[in-house]
């Protein structure tokens, strides 16, 4: 890990949860469909970190989320929850040994591949950071429905922030 | 135990998450109200149906001491009931009526006239002296509120002094401080629903909607509803202050009225007969 790419990140917490902050967190469509853009964050950590410095990122970065929404916890246990399927599903999809791509982001990894990495990663955060706000499984419909939409907001967005900084790399 | 920490280490994303994972919901439930109350909520709802199933199955194991228990007050019932059937009832009664020590006793009248329109209205009930009605005694309206007193009896008739009459004063008290007043009507406002509280000592404070009652020291009983306040400390020219109140009787309504026997009224007169005026 170079200093090239903790500067990156770095700078890209901070892009993130300030467009999450000041600009999403106003936005809605009907109480239905709310975007948590600042995941992409996590998505895009490099391969080579090291579990438990993963989910520390993680954690942290969904107790900054808690402090703005007032929320304490709820983001913090999707985004924990979102680690944990991040590493589940690199480690399924890749070979360990021959990942010789810095970070799994649309330009190294192409379409099919981070598609499918950004939709499995945000289902997930998005079911447990819907439930765990509803606390119930009374408005289950309803909590399904906001997730779903949701879901479908947020992926919109990361697909279109990465294709926005798609760099034609050779791979 | 090195296989145990090859085996962590090797799942430990796993064990992280588990680790993690907890201290996020311990964090959500312990620091937001909301999911804390669904939390001890539930929580609670489980134990108390764990209890309510216990409980029956504790009933069931009583059933036993219940049956003996009723089995022998049954017992014991049946036999007082016996000693009861074999009294001749017929031989020696002594009845201890409790009736005749109440001082007050309602009768139930029909109002077959009335009148609320005039400056002093009077209206006539279907009781007379044969039903035992006297003049002055006290009559009050079915639900609550006071009518009025009795003016002249015939023998299966009697007419009442409304409280819409000129001469009409009834005794009555603030209910929250006991202070005294007297109930009148008139005096500019011809309103059945409104009438006057006045004489009340002006060190008294009176609040609208504060509730009035009968006193108890004329022919009404104490504690009869009259009305709620509906203006407080009217200024007066005298030293005394007044207040408007709402009537809970509604006159032109009435149907039916009790009217009030007080079985000391003749021994309170006699009595305070004895007491000269100007003594």
């Amino acid at each position: 890990m170079n200093s090239r790419i903790i500067i990156v990140n770095v700078i890209r917490w901070f892009l993130l949860l300030f467009v999450q902050i000041f600009l999403l967190k106003n936005m809605g469509f009907y109480d239905l469909s709310t975007p948590f853009i600042y995941v992409l964050f996590l998505l895009l950590l490099p391969f080579g970190i090291p579990n438990i410095l993963l989910y520390l990122l993680a954690f942290g970065t969904g107790l900054t989320l808690d402090a703005f929404y007032d929320t304490m916890g709820v983001h913090a246990t999707a985004c924990v929850v979102l680690a944990f399927v991040r590493i589940s599903f690199i480690s399924i999809s890749l070979n360990r040994d021959a990942i010789d791509d810095p970070e799994p982001s649309l330009s190294y990894m192409g379409f099919q591949w981070f598609s499918l990495y950004a939709f499995l990663c945000v289902v997930a955060h998005h079911l447990v950071l819907f439930f765990l706000e509803t606390f119930r499984l009374t408005e289950i419909g309803y909590t399904l429905m906001r997730c779903g939409l949701s879901c479908i907001f947020t992926l919109l967005i990361i697909l279109l922030v990465e294709f926005i900084f798609y760099r034609r790399t050779p791979r | 135990m090195r296989n145990l920490w090859i085996f962590i280490s090797r799942y430990n994303a796993f064990f992280l998450f588990i680790i993690f994972f907890i201290v996020g919901i311990y964090l959500t439930v312990k620091n937001n109200s909301y999911q804390r109350s669904v939390t001890l909520n539930s929580s609670n709802e489980v134990v108390g149906t764990a209890y309510e199933r216990l409980n029956i199955f504790k009933r069931y194991l009583n059933l036993g001491m219940v049956n003996d228990s009723l089995a022998a007050e049954n017992a014991k019932l049946k036999s007082q009931l016996l000693g009861l059937t074999t009294i001749d009832t017929a031989k020696d009664v002594k009845v201890v009526d409790t009736i005749t020590n109440q001082q007050y006793t309602y009768l139930a009248a029909k109002v077959v006239k009335n009148s609320i329109t005039l400056r002093n209205n009077v209206m006539t009930i279907n009781k007379g002296t044969v039903d035992g009605i006297k003049s002055g005694m006290a009559v009050i309206a079915p639900q609550r509120g006071v009518v009025g007193f009795i003016r002249d009896v015939s023998a299966h008739l009697a007419t009442i002094q409304s409280l819409l009459h000129k001469d009409t004063k009834i005794s009555v008290t603030l209910k929250k401080n006991h202070a005294l007043g007297s109930l009148v009507w008139g005096d500019g406002n011809f309103d059945i629903k409104k009438a006057f509280v006045k004489e009340v000592p002006n060190h008294i404070k009176m609040y609208v909607g504060d509730t009035v009652v009968t006193s108890g020291y004329a022919a009404f009983p104490a504690g009869i509803l009259v009305g709620k306040i509906s203006k407080a400390n009217v200024a007066t020219n005298d030293n005394f202050l007044s207040g408007e109140l709402n009537l809970f009787t509604d006159f032109s309504t009435l149907q039916y009225v009790y009217v009030v026997k007080d079985k000391k009224a003749e021994e309170q007169k006699a009595l305070e007969s004895l007491v000269k005026p100007n003594e």
